[in-house]
């Protein structure tokens, strides 16, 4: 049967696939963040997961308004990452697990999470740029999981709850470990924390806000539930409402995690920037 | 168009919620937005900005805030900042480039307040 071994968040700021491209791991401006993956690294080279689920949120490259998913998973052989309108080198596709995917569609839906299921799925660099991160080379890196995407929709409100994303990430770990094969499985949570782009309160960051989040997502997850949507944008800004993904994933990983890392930093662009390693209890 | 129960004019300061009714107003502003992830559409905006706004239909007020380059006013005209961003490379805008000007400031002082937050 397959078994989840943990869940790992991380900021996925375009500007960091910039740095990972220029190699800046030692400048000044970007060691404090780059310093919080090699315990990441090393773990991963310990538990070698077999699949990645890579909760993320699409920034208008998969979906436009015309049609917009509350939350889509990726039911595809491989995805492949599309110009997103500044010309960021293309990448080769990140093989995907298509048989796995449909069962958790076929799970979620049974646990009534009305899944939009997506054969085809160009994958922006809230995908990339995690990926890029835990598995660097990626996606020419051998020891590169399998990967399953799964986006929820943070552009155009009314979003989810953060109750219902916690809701989604423990059924989806019932869907995950009823699937047959013996395979490891490590979830990602991707995307903010606090962090506003646009208005005349662009800049905003909290940092109170996200050490609370990082506090309760491990000891109290079912506190942060509290939080209503609005208070989210109000505390975390208007983007960082991406911590839904950091929701899902740890709504995946059971009751009681054990916390293996962490890092923050202010500022990575316009973001405080968050990465934790959290690795399920036996 | 109205809609009553769409009307939640948001009171976060300098925060404007992208909803139902900020969707349908900046449709078309965000849909050439979104074409704008093809090389070639950003290709055809730089030859011809005008006939490229009206292929999409901009309203008036829309073109004005796209000739102004003016992201406070797409916002208002309904524009959705991931969408912008895409006009804004165009431009070879960063997000602290739309940031400073949302905001009022040089680049560098943006930079430099986003700085001061982590020493916060």
């Amino acid at each position: 049967m397959a078994r989840i071994l943990g869940g790992i968040t991380t900021s996925h700021i375009p500007a960091v696939g910039n740095a990972i491209a220029n190699e800046s791991f030692e400048d000044p401006y970007w060691k404090p963040f780059f310093d919080g993956y090699p315990p990441i690294h090393d773990w991963l080279a310990e538990t070698k997961p077999d699949v990645v689920i890579n909760i993320y949120n699409d920034h208008g490259l998969g979906f436009f308004l015309d049609k917009m998913p509350t939350f889509a998973i990726g039911a595809a052989h491989e995805y492949r990452n599309e110009d997103e309108g500044w010309g960021i080198p293309r990448l080769d596709p990140f093989p995907g697990d298509a048989r796995m995917s449909w069962h958790l569609i076929e799970e979620m839906v049974a646990a009534e999470f009305d899944i939009t299921s997506c054969q085809e799925l160009a994958v922006d660099h809230g995908f990339v740029v995690p990926m890029q991160l835990f598995w660097p080379g990626a996606p020419h890196n051998a020891a590169m999981p399998r990967a399953i995407p799964i986006s929820a929709n943070t552009v155009q409100h009314p979003i989810p709850t953060l109750n219902r994303a916690l809701n989604f990430g423990k059924a989806l770990r019932r869907a995950i470990q009823s699937y047959p094969e013996d395979v490891k499985v490590v979830i990602l949570g991707t995307g903010g924390l606090s962090h506003q782009l646009d208005g005349a309160r662009a800049g905003f960051i909290n940092r109170e806000f996200d050490e609370y989040c990082m506090e309760k997502i491990v000891t109290d997850p079912e506190a942060l539930t509290k939080i209503s949507r609005y208070e989210l944008v109000e505390k975390a800004g208007a983007q960082g409402t991406e911590f839904l993904m950091w929701m899902m994933m740890r709504g995946a990983l059971g009751a009681k995690v054990n916390p293996l890392h962490r890092n923050y930093h202010i500022p990575i662009s316009n973001t405080g920037a968050g990465t934790m390693l959290l690795e399920c209890a036996a | 168009m109205e809609f009553a129960h769409f009307d939640h004019h948001s009171p976060i300061p300098g925060t404007t919620l992208f909803d139902g009714a900020m969707a349908m107003k900046g449709y078309a502003l965000n849909k050439m937005c979104y074409s704008f992830n093809a090389a070639e559409n950003r290709e055809a905006f730089k030859a011809d900005p005008e006939a490229y706004m009206e292929r999409y239909q901009l309203t008036e007020a829309q073109k004005e805030a796209v000739r102004h380059r003016n992201v406070l006013e797409m916002i208002a005209e309904g524009g959705n900042i991931y969408y912008l961003a895409k006009l804004a490379g165009i431009y070879h805008l960063s997000v602290q480039d739309v940031g400073a000007q949302q905001t009022g400031m040089t680049t560098e002082a943006f930079k430099q307040k986003l700085l001061d937050a982590g020493r916060a």
